[in-house]
């Protein structure tokens, strides 16, 4: 699959629920792959007891990787020249997660057709934990 | 913050497309993502943070005989030296960015080479003082080409963990 730079519009939304219901059992599968094993993220007794925190949180990488599903399902495979974000808020387990991505442009970057995008993910409660940008090659 | 390289693998590559929730076949299947418009498995966008486990230097990895921060017998295996974990645990992931001059594949052997990027400081919204510093990775390919710019910024809360980083 692949956009075509004709038929996007700038100011056009995608929104994409991410999941349901975060487990504490993904943390640890992200801390796994990834190889961040702060406690923070998989240990509820270091978290809370000597750390300080309700409980575990997830890695901030987890929900960038997360998100990153929104937009290569969307964009198509290969095809993000840049993704940032930034951290606003935590992810706890148990929270229900979507992004959305708003076009923000449709322009030349060395004769190749690029979009650029907004990128918001929220929780449940509409806060947002994640907000950053992507730009990726279009037809 | 020693440069290091470390190999691209296809089961790596599932099991951290899996981490991410992402049944993509592109990440797993080589039949499938060979018929794809990406003509074989790629890594999916946030895949260079499995460097972490290669990076000779990484402190958020328990290493044997040596105290770990995590809980066993009690709460943590080190004393508590600041509020919210201190030690490898006490700061947080502020902001990641990629910039991708190609996606990496099956096969690649990325070199890693860091260098410390800008440091500022913020008030935090409940009173702390918040130190910010960046790091910009690069990750090149057997041939010297630049594969992944990356760049990232942790936050040290001197006092309280503000809602502006989140791990």
């Amino acid at each position: 699959m692949s956009l075509r730079s004709g038929d996007l519009t700038v100011g056009e939304c995608h929104t994409r629920l991410l999941t349901q219901d975060l487990t504490r059992t993904q943390l640890v599968m992200y801390a796994g792959a990834s190889g961040d094993f702060n406690p923070l993220h998989t240990d509820d007794v270091y978290a809370r007891e000597a750390a300080g925190y309700p409980g575990v949180f997830a890695h901030g990488m987890l929900t960038m990787g997360l998100t990153a599903r929104a937009l290569t399902d969307w964009v198509g495979d290969g095809r993000l020249t840049r993704y940032g974000v930034r951290f606003r808020s935590q992810v706890w387990p148990g929270d229900t997660l979507s992004t959305r991505l708003t076009v923000t442009a449709v322009r030349d970057e060395s004769g190749q057709s690029v979009v650029d995008l907004d990128v918001v993910t929220v929780n449940g409660a509409g806060d947002e934990v994640l907000r950053g940008y992507a730009t990726a090659r279009v037809d | 913050m020693a440069d290091f390289s470390f190999p691209v693998e296809a089961g790596q590559i599932m099991l951290f497309a899996r981490a991410v929730g992402d049944p993509n076949p592109v990440y797993a299947d080589p039949v499938a993502a060979a018929a794809s418009e990406a003509g074989g498995i790629l890594a999916p966008p946030t895949f260079v943070q499995v460097a972490a486990h290669y990076d000779p230097d990484w402190q958020l990895r328990p290493e044997e005989g040596k105290p770990w921060f995590g809980s066993g017998r009690t709460a943590s295996g080190v004393t508590q030296t600041e509020p919210h974990g201190g030690g490898p645990g006490g700061g947080l992931h502020a902001e990641q960015h990629f910039e991708y001059h190609r996606h990496p594949r099956p096969g690649d052997v990325l070199a890693v080479a860091r260098r410390p990027g800008d440091t500022w400081e913020k008030s935090g919204r409940r009173g702390g003082r918040l130190v910010f510093a960046e790091v910009i990775s690069e990750y090149r390919d057997a041939a010297g080409e630049l594969v992944i710019t990356a760049r990232n910024v942790v936050v040290r809360p001197e006092r309280t963990v503000d809602a502006g980083a989140a791990g």
